[in-house]
């Protein structure tokens, strides 16, 4: 018996020191760490960057800005390439989160759209390269809602009880209710925003789910007549389902945009960049766009994208349904106090 | 516990991922940090009790109780069942009862979104039947019966290990004295089988008060249990302070009704699965 536990503890020990050598073999291998939304790229875009500079990609998925704010703050995690938000990428830059990106390692920037340049969050271009944009609107479906669907208010309509998905998002949600009562999405005014939580405990009885990812195959197999989306979950639910329609209501919406970023302490910050000039190669930004369904700020992938798809104003909307849209300012000052209206939102009966 | 060397790591471990992980839950808790520093406070205790938390609290306490009760009416008869001699296939219902647990439980809570979902499995029978579509995704009733569902072998195990310990001859010398079944049923086997009932309950109270995956995916959101509260003050708002102080009085809560279930188990004696 004790020769028995002998052989298994060499053999045990061999195993050790072949797994320890396995792994020193491997770290010789760069690595570079991405955090990205849930779905959002074409992942054999990952494999052919892991070939093409034979590094090792570790990709991971977030559903919320907040959810990524509240990991890398925390640090529990070292990232080396995030792609959060506007208005978080605003707030990362004032907290000191973020790296300067080299631009001359970024030569591909020079395709990005000079609408996408000099926004508000990144006023100098300095921190970020825009990756997708698009819109939050309205998903209907056209067998369930007979009625033209061009307000918010459509959401507060008791016809659709227990038939409306609204978002698991704090900003987006609130988002709604302010526009929906006509005021600014990036509000300060403490009394607007009780208006908007009152909305929202009102609206809560219609409400089916509040939902993020999984809004679009609910919304595929007809869970649902309406549901909060971003535009390009919209075209790929209609891409799925020809019965469901998209409108930004002429109260306005949210325009946003995601963009690339490169975090504060990296060790492969040249990695970090080469990974974002990749992204930005014509053909790459591309096949991410055409499989996200998300619009792109590539002038380059945008040319060859088929009409069919330019002409869609779910994906390119025009001037006038942009007319009352709004990007998201970071609002440090008053965010604790969205996140309680929410907390408050979901915990009432 | 005999203070041997072998010993030592199990109590680094125990300071490691207990001890610790507690005093930073108190410190959380019972701390504010301003621009002077650190101080202490009770501010965020005293937000627990504010009405809306509280609502919460109970309703997470109501739906645990609730799933508890269904779990033990449910469980105590497949436990006896299981345990019983006369029946030959016990071993494979038992099989039966363990092998839903091997597969990651929320995967499994999934397998119940797509069931229940409108144009479900259970929605195509109904239509089938010509009966009208229910809506059973997003209610409370999909959530007791998620939690059921996940947590029933944690009642019927420790049942079932108290009935098969049970000594054989009390029974037979009781019905040889003349005792009808609900006489035995009543005054041997329940009594006797209590600490694994007791250690089922808790077993099955304790993660069905915390739980918060299954509230979010079947209740969808819209059902938030003090499980969610805390996981949205960690994951979303990024209040430590409150999420600890939610936690803090949740731990104190489970602590006292651990004590008030030890008791009864002290009385009934051993047998229990801790």
């Amino acid at each position: 018996m004790k020769k028995a536990f002998k052989i298994f503890g060499l053999l045990f020990s061999i195993i050790m020191v072949v797994g320890i050598l396995a792994g020193c073999g491997s770290a010789s291998k760069a690595q570079l760490k991405v955090y990205n939304w849930g779905d959002y790229i074409d992942e054999t875009v990952i494999d052919e960057f892991e070939k093409k500079y034979n590094i090792d990609v570790i990709y991971d998925t977030f559903a919320t800005n907040e959810e990524m704010y509240v990991k890398i703050k925390g640090g529990g995690a070292d990232y080396d390439v995030a792609i959060p938000s506007d208005y978080m990428i605003e707030r990362m830059i004032k907290e000191g989160m973020l790296e300067k990106i080299d631009f001359s390692n970024v030569p591909n920037y020079k395709y990005i759209d000079e609408r996408f340049k000099n926004l508000p969050y990144d006023p100098n271009n300095e921190y970020s390269v825009p990756y997708m944009w698009g819109t939050v609107g309205i998903l209907y479906n056209k067998k369930m809602v007979k009625e033209p669907v061009d307000s918010w208010k459509i959401l507060w309509d008791e016809k659709y009880k227990k038939q409306i998905f609204m978002l698991d998002s704090s900003r987006d949600s609130i988002g709604v209710a302010l526009k929906m009562l006509g005021y600014s999405l990036n509000t300060r005014n403490m009394d607007e925003l009780e208006q908007a939580k009152e909305a929202l405990i009102r609206q809560k009885p219609l409400v089916l789910s509040y939902v993020s990812d999984e809004v679009k195959n609910a919304m595929i197999s007809g869970q649902a007549a309406l549901a909060v989306v971003w535009s390009g979950d919209a075209v790929y639910t209609k891409r799925e389902n020809p019965d469901l329609e998209y409108a930004i209501p002429k109260e306005g919406s949210n325009l946003w945009v995601d963009a690339m970023v490169i975090l504060k302490g990296t060790k492969n910050k040249k990695v970090a960049e080469q990974f974002i000039n990749f992204m930005c190669e014509p053909e790459i930004a591309y096949r991410n766009t055409t499989y996200i369904g998300y619009s792109t700020p590539h002038t380059e992938a945008r040319k060859m994208l088929p009409p069919e798809i330019l002409n869609d104003r779910t994906a390119y909307p025009t001037d006038e349904d942009l007319k009352n849209c709004e990007v998201f300012e970071a609002l440090s000052d008053v965010i604790k106090e969205y996140d309680r209206v929410w907390t408050e939102v979901k915990a009432a009966r | 516990m005999r203070k041997t060397w072998y010993a030592y790591p199990y109590l680094v471990w125990m300071a490691i991922f207990i001890v610790i992980p507690l005093f930073l839950l108190l410190f959380y808790a019972f701390t504010v940090t301003t621009e002077e520093g650190i101080k202490f406070t009770l501010q965020h205790i005293k937000r627990v009790w504010e009405p809306i938390y509280l609502m919460v609290l109970l309703r997470s306490v109501l739906l645990a109780l609730i799933c508890t009760v269904v779990c033990l009416v449910i469980g105590y008869p497949v436990a006896s069942i299981l345990a019983s001699k006369e029946y030959s296939h016990n071993k494979v219902l038992a099989l039966l009862l363990v092998i839903p647990m091997w597969i990651n439980f929320l995967v499994r809570t999934y397998a119940w979104m797509s069931l229940l979902g409108r144009n479900g499995l259970i929605d195509i029978v109904m239509d089938f039947l010509h009966l009208p579509p229910v809506q059973l995704l997003y209610t409370d009733h999909a959530v007791v019966l998620g939690m059921v569902y996940n947590f029933l072998p944690f009642m019927v195990l420790p049942i079932y290990s108290v009935l098969t310990k049970m000594d054989k001859s009390i029974i037979e010398a009781a019905e040889d004295l003349g005792a009808d079944y609900a006489t035995v049923l009543k005054r041997i086997v329940i009594p006797l089988s209590l600490p694994g009932v007791i250690s089922g309950i808790t077993m099955v109270f304790m993660p069905a008060v915390t739980t918060f995956i299954i509230s979010r995916l079947l209740g969808g959101g819209q059902y938030i249990l003090i499980g969610n509260l805390i996981e949205q003050q960690f994951i979303v708002v990024g209040d430590w302070n409150f999420g600890s102080a939610i936690s803090f009085v949740l731990t104190v809560i489970i602590l006292i009704s651990m004590g008030i279930m030890r008791k009864y188990d002290r009385e009934y004696e051993g047998g229990a699965i801790w």
